[in-house]
């Protein structure tokens, strides 16, 4: 590109970021809202949820069946390295299965400027398809609950919401679809209006290896589960390192509040006589 | 170095002589940690230790993170992935980086309500209360620079709004806001230095902090009486005062205990819940998110900054008169950096001879409402600026200029104010023997028989 067509670029880029910059600030009325989703998601029971709540081994392994089998061919899994499906509190694969798994997928490598199978150490490819997105993060990055009125409530009753809103997303094809400007659209109730992705889950498409009857409902709630690990995997590990440290701050906090009273007394019993 | 008599530190044996001769480090920090301390001091005097444990939990935990970030536009949301991922530990301390900048806040905001509410800011204390000030914008400036670097959605699009007010400034403004980004938009230049300065800050902070504790080891801490303490002789002073240590050191670190076990459970049980989740998303200067937000501690005044549309009398009063220099943007701008150029002039817009709210029977329902007005500006300031919401915005506004610039000014000529104990060993003296009535039985108070 010459300087001169660099400049325009520049000069256009400058003004389009100035414009919304402008209109972020006064934030016009009747824009749809982002990440919070303003479809129907369905409040699922998941095993993770709750301050006791850990992930289930076993969903997490179906879950990963079914992004090999149901969501790979587009969607990709750019932060997660294949190594850590054997770490504890996540799927926990043996290690020669990972590198079995692993196998199955080609990554780019830059040295040998080719494909070639992928290791334990490299991460999942990235989305094969253009207007796929990445999943790694999916589960964190949408909001399926929120409100009333900004106020959060039903983020703390309910929690966040990305995975619920990830199984209802999968759950929520109506089977209505319709030819817009030249590609199809499927009407979807969790997303609440029209999507590109054509509805993936169909009974009994795969075949659990633990034998699970493969339902539509156990294939989305298994791989929002495992979407959730590969957005959160140290959750396990992080919420007993809460209950540690609460019940540390609790046992400290006792003892200071009993130091605090012991030396006080006899100041406050001196007032107590005046 | 406090103005209230005390004991000092003596050197004793040869070695503390032979340093203190040298360096009187030792009697420095003997000064500092046994400075005569009201007796009254309530619980909101604890925010004070809690701020100080806040900024050192973020300088730490900030120069690990620093370690494995990579300010970069194309590696800073993977570095950051990264940390979540691979580092030992990275996801607490990242989370526990995050959710501290709220704490921070949090605290910063009730002690700051404290310091309204006793008139701590009151002669002979507007220095520390100035310097706090500008500590609080420092802690501005440092989240909201920080909040940029893991380079999701929602960093860049808050980075792109809030250097777009210097864009908003008339004549200067779009060369200003190019100087402060290094280019024409939030890129690779801005992402760099934003880490730079977000380093930086925090160690001004620090030695702000340490001024503004100077400050008031000066003039003594104010208590929720008001009254100085009274310091004829060091046996006077001893009456009202009992040293930092171990009085206060260990009812602070109680309170803190406390504070951190309900920290640690939000960062251990939900770490993301006070946060946005586009900020999981990867920046992406074509793709403007429809809702952007800052974090939850500047939402008030992001509700003054967007409640001067162009259709409000004053802001159409204001463009006309200055020959359509300032718009509704700008007086927007204007009016959220006077919101808190106002607050910093607190000392000297309460006329008040009273000190504590305590003795104010006017005051009080005032600060209450402003109060309340500070907590609705959070919550509207969240709320798409349209409808009533902006209506909201306005009135709250509203009220806060009228806080400071008309109410607290005339209250001190219409108020009446109640008169406050002699001395603060009274206040104590009485306290003390009220919770003992009350709170010793639980039950109801014993009968009282006049003594015949």
């Amino acid at each position: 590109m010459t300087a001169n067509g660099k400049d325009i670029r520049m000069t256009l880029r400058n003004l389009t970021l100035a414009a919304v910059a402008a209109a972020a600030i006064a934030l016009p009325a009747g824009m749809a809202e982002a990440t919070k989703v303003k479809g129907e998601v369905t409040n699922f029971d998941f095993s993770f949820q709750g301050p006791f709540g850990t992930y289930d081994r076993n969903q997490l392994q179906r879950g990963l069946q079914v992004y090999h089998e149901a969501c790979s061919a587009c969607h990709g899994l750019e932060y997660v390295a294949f190594r850590t499906l054997s770490d504890r509190g996540g799927p926990e694969l043996p290690e020669d299965q990972m590198r079995a798994f692993a196998d199955m997928y080609e990554v780019w490598d830059p040295e040998e400027r080719d494909w070639r199978p992928a290791e334990a150490n490299d991460h999942f490819p990235e989305s094969q398809f253009e207007g796929a997105p990445d999943l790694s993060l999916m589960t964190k990055a949408r909001a399926g609950f929120s409100g009333p009125y900004g106020l959060g409530i039903n983020q703390m009753m309910k929690g966040i919401g990305g995975p619920e809103y990830v199984a209802s997303f999968l759950l929520g094809y109506t089977g209505e679809d319709d030819f817009q400007a030249g590609a199809l659209f499927y009407e979807n109730k969790a997303y609440g209006g029209w999507v590109s992705m054509a509805p993936v889950l169909f009974d009994d498409m795969i075949e659990y290896a633990d034998g699970t009857p493969a339902t539509e409902e156990q294939m989305a709630l298994d791989v929002a589960a495992f979407l959730t690990w590969t957005a959160e995997p140290h959750q396990n590990r992080r919420k007993s390192a809460g209950f540690v440290g609460v019940i540390f701050l609790g046992v400290l906090g006792s003892l200071l509040y009993l130091s605090n009273k012991q030396l006080w007394a006899p100041v406050k019993r001196k007032a107590k006589k005046s | 170095m406090s103005g209230i008599p005390h004991d000092h530190y003596e050197p004793t044996s040869k070695g503390e002589k032979w340093l203190h001769r040298r360096l009187p480090i030792v009697g420095l920090i003997y000064d500092t940690i046994m400075i005569p301390t009201p007796k009254n001091l309530n619980w909101m005097w604890i925010w004070g230790i809690v701020l100080m444990f806040c900024l050192i939990l973020q300088i730490v935990t900030g120069i690990v993170l620093a370690m494995h970030y990579t300010p970069h536009v194309d590696n800073a949301f993977a570095s950051v992935e990264h940390i979540m991922r691979n580092v030992n530990g990275g996801d607490m301390l990242r989370y526990t980086h995050q959710n501290g900048a709220m704490l921070f806040f949090f605290a910063v905001y009730l002690h700051m309500a404290r310091s309204m509410y006793y008139g701590s800011y009151k002669a002979p204390r507007e220095i520390t209360w100035v310097i706090g000030m500008l500590i609080y914008l420092l802690m501005m400036a440092t989240a909201f620079m920080g909040y940029v670097l893991p380079w999701g959605q929602m960093s860049f699009w808050g980075a792109t709004v809030i250097t777009g007010l210097f864009g908003a400034i008339p004549g200067i403004g779009e060369p200003l806001q190019t100087w402060i980004l290094g280019g024409p938009a939030v890129d690779n230049a801005a992402l760099n230095r934003f880490f730079s300065l977000h380093y930086l800050l925090p160690f001004i902070t620090l030695g702000l902090v340490i001024v503004h504790i100077w400050a008031f080891h000066t003039t003594g801490n104010n208590n929720p009486t008001g009254v100085e303490v009274r310091r004829g002789s060091k046996e006077e002073a001893e009456k009202d005062t009992l040293p930092f240590w171990p009085y206060f050191v260990i009812k602070d670190l109680f309170a803190l205990a406390v504070i951190l076990a309900l920290f640690w459970a939000v960062v251990a049980f939900a770490p993301n819940f006070l946060g946005h989740t586009d900020n999981y998303i990867e920046a992406d200067p074509l793709v403007t998110p429809p809702e952007i937000v800052p974090e939850w501690y500047f939402l008030p005044f992001y509700a003054i900054l967007r409640a001067f549309t162009s259709d409000v009398w004053i802001v159409i009063a204001v463009n006309w008169l200055s020959f359509g220099i300032i718009d509704a943007t700008f007086f927007g701008v204007l009016a959220m950096f006077g919101a808190i150029f106002v607050w910093a002039l607190l000392p000297w817009l309460d006329t008040s001879q009273v000190r504590s709210g305590r003795y104010r029977p006017m005051f009080k329902i005032w600060f209450w409402i402003f109060v309340a007005n500070f907590v609705v500006l959070t919550w509207v300031g969240a709320m798409p600026a349209e409808g009533i919401y902006t209506t909201i915005s306005l009135i709250g506004t509203t009220y806060w200029f009228a806080y400071f610039l008309v109410i607290l000014p005339l209250l001190g000529v219409l108020e009446k104010p109640t008169t406050p104990p002699d001395s603060i060993e009274q206040d104590f003296n009485e306290t003390v023997k009220a919770q003992s009535k009350t709170g010793s039985t639980g039950g109801p108070a014993p009968e009282q028989v006049p003594a015949e």
